[in-house]
């Protein structure tokens, strides 16, 4: 396999973007995520999105984004209906064919623009489910009654889990929502599909997010310490919520072996759990240590950009390995309900 | 280096206007079946799956693949959805590949499917904005003007769509698996046929469909193992543009210019006219085939149109032009990218039965999509590059 | 045996508040106003109508709104005679893709006063604008593209947007 790095990462995120339209959002973000790469615009030689016609509510949202990232003369493009997390797998696979060398990644969504717990009802079992019109928010209720039950936690586990990501949010100026409630200040407030209550569920926004990649000594030429993609796998589990065991998530402990996430230490983990009982589960599944940092950005609980928060995981790990804030990290990315596509990509620096 | 990639197994659906005897799940399974079949494997054999159709919005699911998991295998495995407007079966055929070349995988399944009856398609491609006013129906509306300004810039006889429309009408009736069988179809018939979107009538353009198509791509010494010679990659190509600036040539874009040139390069071709012995490429409007005939490098800019009034893109031409029917006879939209690239390696594997041109050895698949401005294409061989 | 089940109906309805964006706001409280406001890049000087925010070709934003004529030419069209629910014009109908005097891209809109079959390229056109007290931020303001008597333009003022 070739070296490939991450090279810079930006973000845009915000409650609501009741302004700007998707491309107006998309540009200054492509524009500093080049300007800090060290890279010509020129120089990066294939370009991978990710992004949803349901959350635009309109067919074919991914082609206008193509005005923001500069596609003339014709660039060599391809997009994911997925989250950009995906994209930069493809982008990843595209240069371990050694066709290209960089990469320009970019996710982007208006998660606030419909009622998102809705829309993700379209996701599920068109035939026998969707007709239901679950909402995305009871589906997880589900999975962490499940989770509660087993014995592996409690409600307090879950405000336990909230309080630690709306302090760490504190800190990040991307966060939606953050705060310093007590786990006893949050266990009194009532619940939005028991036993989730608001802040055990995302705070959706919409927004964008960016990274280059590139490849060995291209990394190395432009870069003094690039964020070294030391293993990247994902995998999907079944579709239908009664054939998995909800309390744990196959996938992901799948694509953390596959990805090597045990070979050595870990100093930072940024996971999407856009529901509190998600980030213990995924926890779980990863093989993160006790010792190990995670979501020191305060997560998908805090600022949930649909297609964008996954590779903002990437980037948030990516961020504290290009500052030599941490050495080895491990982001992650998920799709699906209950957790049931999960992506994990192993980072480190020199 | 990257590795060498074969094609190993070709499956794909009966194409038709209405596939009601069949789910979602059981449209893709019948295409992935019959790659697997062909192919001679089984599910376990592969390791990853590589899903590509068009906009969500036309079944009303979104992110079908999560729901479509379990019937494509893939629990377990690697799943990746690809979604590049018209041009996504082809360019879910490259990313599959590029998952063999890159050293990664051993065997890739790719499926690209719409199930267009599902919903209506129609109204999901003419969804306005607020503050809009809906003034074009379908695709058709929009690719009308540039037929118009191709016909104006080139100067070519008014007939020859209708000679297209023609043609692979009568190819289809070679094809089991194409929509559209009009047995008694005439030059008159395509004449007469209602004009939908001046000047396209409705025997110009494609019909809507549902269908699907699966392949299965193996890394060199296992495709070497095939029960069917398979088809090798020779190159693949993908570009694309905004879909209007100031100055674009919609009509023919640079992008697709641009990734025939890379294709071109890539394969070690230098006259494509004559090293490549037959194209199925993306003509959802008959009039595109001459102009994809320029795009492409086949004929100078202004002249492709002879190529079709000559007979050159029929099945006895010197470059036969979608020999399976093309997007005029089957257009299950997320499918038909992959459809075009499936038939050129079918081609070169000899199993295209009545629509079979003898001695293929080297054969191109294309498809776009957006405005014209997604392109994606490769060159599939009998013998290694 | 069972009787197959071959369909279901599920109808979907989901709501979505729209942004325009910044640049189309501006374009579409100009409509408001009898103006027709288009944006010049500044790398390549060609104004965009409406006002996209960016050059798609320099990749640079735009911000110099320039005024546009609501006359213009037609540099390609389409007789429209298929219907679909969205479409609320009697059919046949053309649509046309007008240059606009002043602007650097066609855009599209609907062309009436005329039977279809007389609609060619190069004929000169001018807005039809809704009664002043109905003008509103939205591109319906004009109604639609009619004539303006003047003589058709060459080819060579509008070859290159075909
Ligand atoms: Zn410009």
């Amino acid at each position: 396999m070739r070296d490939v790095a991450v090279l810079s990462f930006a973000q845009s995120t915000a409650a609501r973007e009741t302004e700007r339209n998707e491309v107006e959002i998309l540009m200054p973000v492509v524009r500093e995520v080049i300007a800090a790469s060290g890279l010509e615009r020129s120089r990066i030689e294939f370009t991978c999105s990710g992004s949803s016609d349901f959350l635009q509510g309109q067919p074919f949202a991914f082609v206008m984004a193509l005005d923001a990232v500069g596609a003339w003369p014709p660039i060599r493009e391809s997009h994911v209906e997925q989250d950009g997390a995906w994209a930069l797998y493809e982008a990843w696979v595209k240069i371990q064919t050694g066709e290209v060398d960089s990469a320009l990644v970019y996710g982007f969504g208006k998660s606030a623009a419909g009622n998102l717990g809705d829309i993700l009802a379209m996701t599920l079992d068109p035939y026998c489910v969707t007709p239901l019109w679950p909402h995305a928010d009871s589906i997880a209720a589900l999975q962490a009654r499940a989770w509660i039950e087993s014995g592996k936690g409690s409600e307090r586990s879950l405000a336990e889990i909230a309080a630690r990501n709306r302090a760490a949010a504190r800190s990040n100026p991307h966060a939606i929502v953050s705060g310093t409630e007590t786990v006893d200040e949050l266990l009194s407030r009532p619940y939005v599909a028991s036993p989730l209550r608001a802040h055990d569920c995302p705070a959706n926004g919409d927004g964008a997010s960016a990274i280059v990649l590139a490849a060995g000594d291209l990394a190395r030429s432009v870069s003094k310490r690039p964020a070294w993609i030391r293993g990247i796998d994902h995998r999907v589990d079944p579709a239908a919520l009664g054939v998995r065991d909800l309390t744990r998530c196959r996938s992901a402990e799948l694509a953390a072996q596959k990805a090597g996430v045990a070979r050595d230490k870990i100093d930072i983990a940024e996971i999407y759990a856009p529901y509190s009982h998600e980030e213990a589960i995924l926890r779980e599944a990863l093989g993160v240590p006790d010792t190990a940092s995670v979501n020191p950005s305060g997560g998908a609980l805090c600022a949930h950009v649909m297609m964008s928060c996954g590779l903002q995981r990437i980037g948030e790990v990516a961020r504290r390995i290009l500052s030599g804030e941490a050495d080895r990290g491990v982001a992650h990315a998920a799709h699906g309900p209950a957790l049931q596509q999960n992506l994990v990509c192993v980072l480190e620096g020199d | 280096m990257a590795e060498l990639c074969g094609i190993v197994g070709i499956g794909q659906t009966k194409l038709a206007a209405k596939r009601v005897d069949v789910s979602m799940p059981g449209l893709v399974r019948e295409a992935a079946d019959r790659a697997l079949l062909d192919a001679g494997l089984g599910w376990a054999d592969i390791d990853a799956v590589v899903v590509g159709k068009a906009p969500d919005t036309f079944e009303g699911c979104m992110l079908p693949e999560l729901y479509l998991a379990d019937s494509l295998g893939a629990p377990g495995k690697p799943l990746l959805r690809v979604h590049t407007a018209g041009s996504v079966g082809g360019s879910t055929a490259i990313v599959a590949a590029s998952l063999i070349q890159a050293g990664i995988h051993d065997r890739v399944l790719t499926v690209a499917y719409e199930k267009q009856s599902e919903s209506n398609a129609m109204w999901g491609l003419t969804i306005s904005a607020p503050f809009g006013v809906a003034v074009v129906a379908g695709a058709g509306g929009f690719f009308a003007p540039l037929v118009r300004g191709y016909i104006r810039r080139s100067g070519a006889p008014a007939d020859v769509g209708i000679r297209v429309a023609v043609k692979d009408r009568l190819n289809a009736l070679k094809n089991p698996y194409a929509h559209l069988h009009l047995k008694d179809i005439s030059h008159e018939m395509v004449e007469q046929s209602p004009m939908l979107w001046d000047p396209i009538r409705l025997l110009e353009a494609c019909p809507s469909s549902d269908g699907a198509c699966a392949m299965v791509l193996a890394r060199e010494d296992l495709a070497q193992r095939a029960p069917t010679p398979p088809a090798w990659i020779h190159a693949t190509a993908m570009r694309s543009e905004p879909t209007m600036f100031a100055g674009r040539d919609a009509i023919n874009p640079e992008a697709g210019k641009m990734a025939a040139r890379d294709l071109y390069a890539k394969a070690g071709i230098t006259n494509p006219r004559r090293e490549i012995d037959c194209a199925e490429i993306y003509v959802p409007f008959s009039w595109f085939e001459p102009m994809w005939m320029e795009n492409l490098g086949f004929a100078e800019e202004g002249a492709g149109w002879r190529m079709t009034l000559e007979g050159a893109t029929a099945l006895d031409g010197d470059l036969p032009v979608n020999m399976s029917g093309g997007v005029l006879s089957s257009n299950p939209i997320g499918a038909s990218g992959m459809l075009r690239f499936a038939e050129a390696a079918m081609q070169v594997r000899k199993q295209a039965g009545e629509h079979q041109i003898e001695g293929a050895r080297r054969a191109l698949g294309h498809a776009y999509g957006g405005g014209s401005q997604y392109f994606s294409m490769w060159i599939v061989g009998s013998e290694k590059p | 045996m069972v009787e197959p089940v071959k369909s279901i109906v599920t109808p979907i309805r989901l709501e979505y508040d729209y942004t325009p964006g910044r640049a189309t706001s501006r374009f579409l409280r100009g409509i408001a106003q009898h103006r027709i406001l288009g944006q010049e890049c500044p790398s390549c000087l060609k104004v965009y109508v409406p006002a996209r925010g960016s050059c798609p070709r320099c990749a640079v934003p735009t911000e110099r709104e320039v005024d546009v004529q609501d006359s213009g030419t037609v540099v390609t069209f389409s007789i429209v005679r298929v219907p679909s629910e969205n479409i609320h014009f009697e059919l046949p109908y053309a649509c046309a893709s007008i240059l606009l005097d002043g602007a650097g891209i066609p855009f599209f809109h609907v062309l009436q006063g005329l039977a279809p079959e007389e609609v060619r390229m190069g004929m000169r056109v001018k807005a039809r604008w809704v009664p002043t007290e109905k003008l509103g931020p939205t591109i319906a303001s004009i109604e639609c593209f009619v004539p303006s008597g003047e003589p058709d333009a060459a080819l060579e003022t509008y070859g290159e947007h075909t």
